[in-house]
């Protein structure tokens, strides 16, 4: 008989006996023991597949909402070259949302769930842009430290287990790389400026040192989404792993700006090779998780006004389309 | 994904180079094809990606499916002669 006339149902069955496999789940637990990557179509556990779409929706909402703390200063940038880059940066912040908007949807959500749970506030996103952006410092400081964090998590996450979401993120990793390093240099001008501006780039630091290290989560043993996102291997580092990484990263560079962090306790460990530091107050992460931080109020505000004010370009674009009388939607 | 207030889905692909293949880069959300085009340029040619861009309704693309990867590529895998090493040609021949 013909080999390729096998009732394809008994092959398959052969395949996955010779894998040494008996059913889909241990395929699953198979593919991610070889370091495979699961692809949308791919057999995933219930609790795998919500926990993708919580974390991917939640960091799409982030890169949506951080578009606001920077996108306060483009008027105001106090050059030409300056309002260029931050305008750049802040669409490229954009992208990064609609990037992991649609790698989410490739789970079964759809964009419209997903709006609506961060315009009513169900939805969560990263608490450090809940803080203002109170001067231009500001704004060296996020691309700074606040990307700087954000780049140590999504370097990790290139290698998530779920493959649209790390082909998203290696994506996004070459595209953060430049607004990193703009602010930094954004913050030599001003350490290396007049008094006045250095105090402006102290002062930004000290606000923001905090800030950025709770981005990486609570403490590991705090952290009840941790287990499992290692055991599937969606995040491939602690969050304690990751915090203690971008504090070591980042000392050279505070150093070398000739600024201090706001934290007495930070010195070098020589047995850790690490340095050691003081963990932020985490009862105002909480806090501002909850929706009590200096600017959920206004963050949400302006996204809902946003969002109400291009309703007539979203109603528009839909007739258009009616009446463009090609259906290119095919059911 | 048809309902969705934010216009149906694409796929994307980018040629790189003139005479490369096109390849895919992600998805987007638009309501007709000019603006699929014109949002696939902002959203994945901002840095000089590609030279030409195809976009092509999601649902207009078909898939084969995961669980029958054995039984579907199959047909290939025992087929060795179809690879140029399969054969033997003597040394004097020099390289083919």
């Amino acid at each position: 008989m013909d080999k390729n006339r096998i009732n394809p149902i008994f092959v398959r069955t052969i395949t996955l006996k010779n894998m040494g496999v008996v059913n889909f789940e241990d395929l699953f637990e198979a593919k991610l023991a070889k370091n495979d990557m699961i692809e949308p179509k791919d057999w995933m556990p219930e609790n795998y597949r919500k926990h993708l779409i919580r974390q991917i929706s939640q960091h799409a909402h982030s890169e949506i909402v951080g578009m606001l703390p920077e996108g306060n200063w483009i008027t105001r940038a106090p050059s030409l070259r300056s309002k260029l880059v931050l305008l750049a940066k802040v669409q490229d912040e954009g992208g990064h949302g609609l990037y992991l908007y649609t790698a989410a949807e490739s789970l079964g959500t759809s964009r419209d769930e997903m709006l609506d749970a961060l315009l009513t506030g169900k939805a969560k996103y990263s608490s450090i842009f809940n803080y203002p952006t109170l001067t231009w410092a500001d704004v060296g400081a996020v691309g700074w430290l606040v990307d700087g964090a954000a780049i140590m998590n999504q370097v990790m996450l290139q290698r998530t287990s779920y493959g649209p979401y790390a082909r998203a993120m290696v994506r996004i990793c070459k595209e953060e790389s430049f607004h990193q390093r703009q602010g930094y240099e954004l913050m030599t001008h001003l350490a290396f400026g007049t008094p006045a501006q250095k105090e402006m780039a102290q002062d930004a630091l000290n606000r923001w040192w905090y800030p950025t290290l709770m981005m990486f989560g609570p403490p590991d043993i705090e952290s009840p989404n941790s287990e499992n996102a290692i055991k599937w291997r969606i995040k491939r580092e602690t969050n304690d792993q990751l915090r203690q990484r971008f504090v070591n990263q980042s000392m050279p560079q505070i150093e070398y700006l000739g600024l201090t962090v706001p934290d007495k306790n930070l010195k070098w460990n020589e047995a850790k090779k690490g340095y050691d530091f003081s963990e932020p107050d985490w009862t105002e992460f909480k806090a501002v998780i909850k929706g009590n931080g200096p600017c959920n109020k206004e963050r949400l505000a302006s996204r809902n006004k946003s969002h109400a004010e291009g309703a007539w370009v979203r109603e528009a674009a839909t007739v258009y389309a009616k009446k463009q009388n090609e259906n290119y939607e095919a059911a | 994904m048809s309902n969705d207030s934010q216009g149906p889905m694409w796929e994307v692909f980018v040629q790189k180079k003139a005479g490369q293949p096109f390849v895919h880069c992600g998805n987007l959300h638009a309501y007709d094809k000019e603006m699929a085009l014109q949002n696939a340029r902002d959203l994945y040619t901002r840095r000089g990606e590609g030279m030409s861009l195809w976009v092509v309704p999601s649902a207009a693309i078909v898939a084969s499916s995961p669980e029958d990867m054995g039984s579907f590529f199959e047909p290939s895998n025992d087929k060795i002669y179809r690879h140029p090493t399969f054969y033997q040609i003597p040394d004097g021949v020099g390289h083919m």
